[in-house]
């Protein structure tokens, strides 16, 4: 479990990394927090030649509110999401979600961009910018590129980015007064990877819900968008029966896989239980408790 | 304690009498070291000219080696050489693990590296040795094998099947180890019985996951012909003689060391094929050469254990008397059965464990050990303790709720009487003194049962599924020449210390058992400084070094206080007997009127000091010409101890443990835990304790969450921390520990083993609780570890 040799180079501005990446092409790999590469690395799963440390690059660093959108910076750190106050102001979920992932030495080091990049199917910030629809906004020597969160997961551990592109930026349009968002998973041990977890945003219309996003994670390939659940709660109250509806659309929503903690029926069951668990969170309390 | 005061005995509190340290909560000497980093492990030991040694595993869980290139792993800088199983054979001798008592067992050949054929996933092949690991590692990614895939035998229920691959065809088949334990006529009571309630039980495979993996350095110097092994071992003469005997050597000629050791659980007591390839590498190329196990080595290597599927039946009358046990256990272990313990004894255990808390007349239990192509399985803390208990204790409470008796009363009919000691179990096992009833009693004081009884009704109510569930148990500690000795293993149930006293009256003692982060040495210090007179901070304490300290077993099956305990304590009292002996001459009084307090000589009927051990040491040590010619002056006396009466001292006791359960998404939340043990003697109640916390905290992490996934090809799935769940402190309750005290008779310090109660109970305790929260709900699992799908299923959401 050592490493193999491998080259550093640190990048101290875009620029930096454009130069290193040119001369160094697909031999180069960018390091962030580091929190999946480096085990891979001692696992010997990868074997790049030479890792560009980007955590230096200012331009990749910071939480900003800019207009409508909150923008955050693809370098900041899952345990400073955790305790930002414009995180927390503008973009709740995102808050909610940081102490769900994994142990604080991990959240100290790991950061939103590497885990967008990364796109584990079972990871929360995937899942979270989904159900924001948030624009994930890249950066490559070619210049940049604005890419709807939806639109970014393609696969297994695939996204949208092409080679020498780089996650610099996440933009959260802000929550209303309108929004409700939540996240939840069950997970064996606090930290491990959800067996399956949802993270929903819904605009209100008053009492009826305006837009529902329910996006899965841990039940499929990448975030998992819950387009027909979503639907079946447009315009209506959430009520019992909302729920209810919510519930019936998932089987056509969902395809999950089997894995060690279970089968895809479990999986299925799990999501179920967790749109009634979010969505009872949003309800009144005399509603919740009925 | 028999004749040394206790605090107790002479009606004081603990803290009040100078340096009666046994029964005292004295803070570990060694935690210090251990918490700023400054300990000594094998990894942190350097020698000069050291290389390290990386090994290719086996990828498939059955192959024949086809052919082995490894001139491009030559050409990696760093690498020195390439070892093949053929390499190493000539310098090494195979061993058979098999034990002369188990009637029957049988095992094969197994070499340091395989001559041909790979037998599990994981199995090191080919050893590369180089300047580094990572160089080493390196050369292992170059090595160009082949292999032929071949069957693999990997369920235990088909290994004696018609058509199952037999894995060493030279044995006839895959049977290791059968034994039937059989007393009464159980037929006659089953079928006489007013109700029978049968069961079928799954323990899962899982291992010791040790903080420090095993790791050894092995240095062979031709000049004088010696082995010395730096080893993170729990047996470091049983270590040496296995060196010696493989190496064909003398065994005077390998010397073990064992300095700081991280953790072992049963996982560091066994014979391991890369360990004693490493020695045999060391030999061959005269240099040091280390080998530290990664995690993903140490899960597909490191032992694994209670691999179990065991068939229950109890029998009771209508008024709750338990008539019979019939039970068959079927357990898989590797391919091969486990230097030089042997992987027969879990078994072996279950049989001998089963209903071991109950007064009952028929018994019959069959153990089937077979062979499989995973990792090798052994003893791992509790060894078939949890097994045999969560059996009994979950047909116990089936047995109750078949009657409509409440479990708790339907255990204090059953359990053995209090005063029936001597006594001999229907599995044959012999208790000197055990305290069922008493623990029962002190259990019933710290569990609200009323209260827990109410809150899980008016739960129930809202939908919420909470359980209380108990398990009583007895375990097996201090083990005689019958555990090994008697089966022709050269394993020592005799230990030793050696207390000396220097010349500025500070103390010394060696011993032969060991220190894994336990506590060991902590309460040999108490022991010899309650014995001696001196202060705990006045004892230094040597374990872990075959050259200087007495022949010993090491510590293993909760022996370190019992017998280590006992062995230091007599030699302090003797090395006293010698001090008193030459003061009383210096003093002219006599001995008997003198006694030692704090490391000073005083009148024992006044206390006045009359000279410090201090000035002894001076007069003794500088200045032996003032003394009479023909005083014994020898300030260093040795004691060995041996438990004569009893095979085994069994010690019991009983937890608690209260759970939620989440009937939506299945996931078990355990609320509360208890547990009340009897070891006998306490020396050290702060470390008793938490030996029986950790240990708890063991059981439930392999009945809730630990468990060894295989494919249907035989590779093994969990290899990271990540995929292989510990329990973490997020998910662990609040435990709560009492004490009944019920000290053996055996030896004068009393104690018995207290190091794998709580792993022995835990299981079924906390199986119990689950079943008593879903009994409404109508649902029973048996089939650990209790995972989310396991309960949905049960409940038959999916």
């Amino acid at each position: 479990m050592k490493w193999p040799a491998i080259g550093y180079v640190r990048a101290d501005s875009l620029d930096d990394l454009w130069r290193i990446q040119a001369e160094h092409g697909a031999a180069a790999q960018v390091l962030a927090g580091g929190q999946t590469l480096l085990a891979t690395l001692a696992f010997r799963l990868s074997d790049p030649k030479l890792l560009v440390d980007i955590t230096r690059i200012a331009a990749l660093r910071g939480v900003e509110l800019q207009g409508g959108v909150l923008r955050i910076g693809a370098l900041t750190r899952h345990a400073e999401l955790a305790r930002d106050g414009l995180v927390a102001a503008h973009a709740p979920l995102l808050a909610e979600a940081a102490p769900l992932i994994a142990h604080p030495a991990i959240r100290n080091r790991g950061t939103i961009g590497g885990s967008l990049a990364y796109a584990d199917p079972a990871a929360e910030l995937p899942a979270c910018v989904v159900a924001l629809g948030a624009t994930i906004v890249t950066a490559s020597a070619a210049g940049g590129r604005r890419i709807p969160a939806a639109a970014f997961f393609t696969g297994l551990l695939e996204t949208a980015l092409e080679p020498g592109e780089i996650i610099a930026a996440v933009e959260v349009p802000v929550a209303t007064q309108a929004t409700r968002s939540a996240i939840r998973e069950v997970a064996r041990r606090s930290g491990d990877y959800a067996m399956a977890g949802l993270a929903a945003s819904l605009e209100m219309d008053g009492a009826r819900v305006g837009a529902a996003r329910l996006v899965f994670f841990g039940v499929g390939a990448g975030p998992v968008l819950a387009a027909r659940a979503g639907a079946a709660l447009q315009g209506r109250v959430l009520d019992g029966a909302a729920v209810a509806a919510a519930q019936a659309s998932l089987a056509q929503d969902l395809d999950p896989p089997a894995d060690m903690h279970g089968p895809p029926e479990m999986k299925r069951h799990l999501a179920r239980v967790l749109v009634q668990r979010v969505l009872a969170g949003f309800q009144p309390e005399t509603e919740a408790a009925a | 304690m028999n004749e040394i005061p206790t605090p107790g005995s002479i009606g004081l509190s603990r803290e009040d009498l100078p340096n009666s340290y046994i029964g005292r909560s004295v803070p570990r000497p060694n935690v210090p070291k251990l918490v700023q980093g400054r300990a000594t492990y094998t990894d942190d030991v350097v020698l000069p000219r050291m290389l390290h040694a990386a090994f290719l595993r086996s990828p498939h869980a059955h192959a024949r080696i086809v052919s082995m290139d490894a001139k491009a792993a030559l050409r990696v800088p760093g690498v020195v050489r390439v070892f093949t199983g053929a390499d190493l054979a000539k310098v090494c001798d195979p061993w058979v693990a098999v034990l002369a008592h188990l009637k029957g067992m049988k095992s094969a050949p197994q070499y340091p590296l395989p001559l041909d054929r790979a037998t599990w996933q994981g199995e090191p092949l080919v050893a590369v040795v180089a300047d580094s690991r990572a160089a080493a590692e390196d050369g292992v990614a170059a090595l160009e094998a082949e292999f032929e895939p071949l069957p693999a035998q990997l369920d235990m229920e088909t290994a004696l099947a018609p058509g199952a691959v037999v894995i060493h065809p030279e044995l006839g088949d895959n049977l290791v180890f059968q034994r039937t334990a059989l007393q009464g006529d159980v037929d006659a009571a089953f079928a006489a019985a007013h109700k029978v309630v049968e069961a079928t039980f799954v323990t899962a495979r899982h291992t010791g996951v040790t903080l420090e993996p095993r790791s050894i350095i092995a240095d062979y110097n031709r000049a004088d012909d010696t082995l010395t092994v730096h080893h993170s071992t729990q047996a470091p003469h049983m270590m040496q003689g296995v060196f010696a005997q493989q190496l064909r050597m003398e065994e005077g000629r390998v010397r073990v060391i064992c300095k700081d050791v991280g953790g072992s659980f049963g996982i560091k007591v066994h014979v391991y094929p890369d360990e004693v390839a490493v020695a045999a590498m060391s030999r061959i190329l005269g240099r040091p050469v280390k080998f530290v196990a990664d995690r993903f080595e140490s899960f597909a290597s490191d032992i694994h254990a209670r691999d179990h599927r065991i068939k229950g039946r109890i029998a009771v009358d209508a008024d709750g008397r338990i008539l019979g046990f019939d039970i068959d256990d079927l357990t898989g272990i590797g391919p091969y059965s486990v230097y030089p313990r042997t992987s027969a004894v879990e078994g072996n255990q279950v049989v001998n464990l089963c209903g071991g808390p109950y007064d009952f007349a028929a018994y019959r239990c069959t153990t089937t050990v077979v062979l499989q192509n995973k990792v090798p399985t052994c003893q791992y803390r509790a060894v078939g303790h949890p097994i045999a208990t969560a059996v009994t204790e979950g047909l116990v409470d089936m047995a109750a709720q078949a009657i409509g008796m409440d479990p708790v009363d339907l255990r204090r009919r059953n359990l053995v009487r209090d005063d029936a000691y001597p006594f001999t179990s229907p599995a044959g096992m012999k208790f000197e003194g055990l305290s069922h009833h008493a623990s029962l009693d002190r259990l019933l004081e710290m569990v609200p049962v009323a209260r827990i009884r109410a809150d899980q009704e008016a739960q129930r109510r809202r939908g919420v599924y909470r359980g209380l569930g108990i398990a009583a148990f007895i375990e097996l500690t201090n083990p005689s020449p019958f555990m090994y000795g008697i089966g022709g293993a050269r394993i020592s149930a005799q230990d030793g210390a050696t207390v000396r006293m220097d010349p500025d009256g500070s103390v010394v003692v060696a011993s032969g058992v060991t220190e894994q982060g336990q506590g060991t040495e902590a309460i040999l210090a108490q022991i010899v400084a309650h014995g001696v007179g001196v202060p705990v901070g006045k004892v230094r304490v040597v374990t872990g070094d075959t050259q200087n300290t007495p022949y010993g077993g090491g510590t293993w099956a909760c022996r370190g206080a019992g017998i280590g305990g006992e062995a230091a304590l007599q030699s302090a009292i003797a090395l006293k007997e010698q001090i008193l002996s030459v003061a009383g001459t210096m003093l002219q009084a006599a001995p008997a009127s003198l006694d030692i307090v704090m490391g000073e000589v005083v009148d024992r009927a006044t206390g006045t000091p009359r000279i410090s051990l201090g000035e002894i040491g001076r007069i003794v040590y500088f200045r032996g010409d003032t003394l009479p010619k023909d005083i014994a002056r020898e300030f260093v006396q040795t004691r060995h101890f041996i438990t004569k009466d009893y095979p085994f001292a069994f010690t019991n006791g009983i937890q608690a443990c209260w759970v939620e359960v989440d009937t939506a998404t299945g996931m078990v939340r355990v609320l509360e835990h208890w547990c009340v043990e009897d070891c006998g003697r306490v020396i050290n109640p702060l470390l008793v304790d938490e030996q029986v916390r950790g240990g708890i905290v063991q059981g439930l992490g392999g009945a809730l969450y630990e468990h060894c996934v295989y494919d249907d090809q035989g590779n093994l799935l969990t290899t990271t921390m990540a995929d292989y769940l510990v329990p973490m402190s997020a998910e662990m309750p609040d435990i709560h520990v009492g004490h009944v005290e019920t000290p053996t008779k055996e030896s004068l310090l009393g104690a018995k083993g207290a190091g794998e109660a709580g792993t022995a109970g835990a299981p079924g305790a906390l199986m119990n609780a689950i079943n008593d929260a879903l009994r409404p709900l109508g649902a029973v699992v048996t089939e650990m570890p209790f995972t989310p799908a396991r309960i949905l299923r049960a409940l038959g959401t999916i």
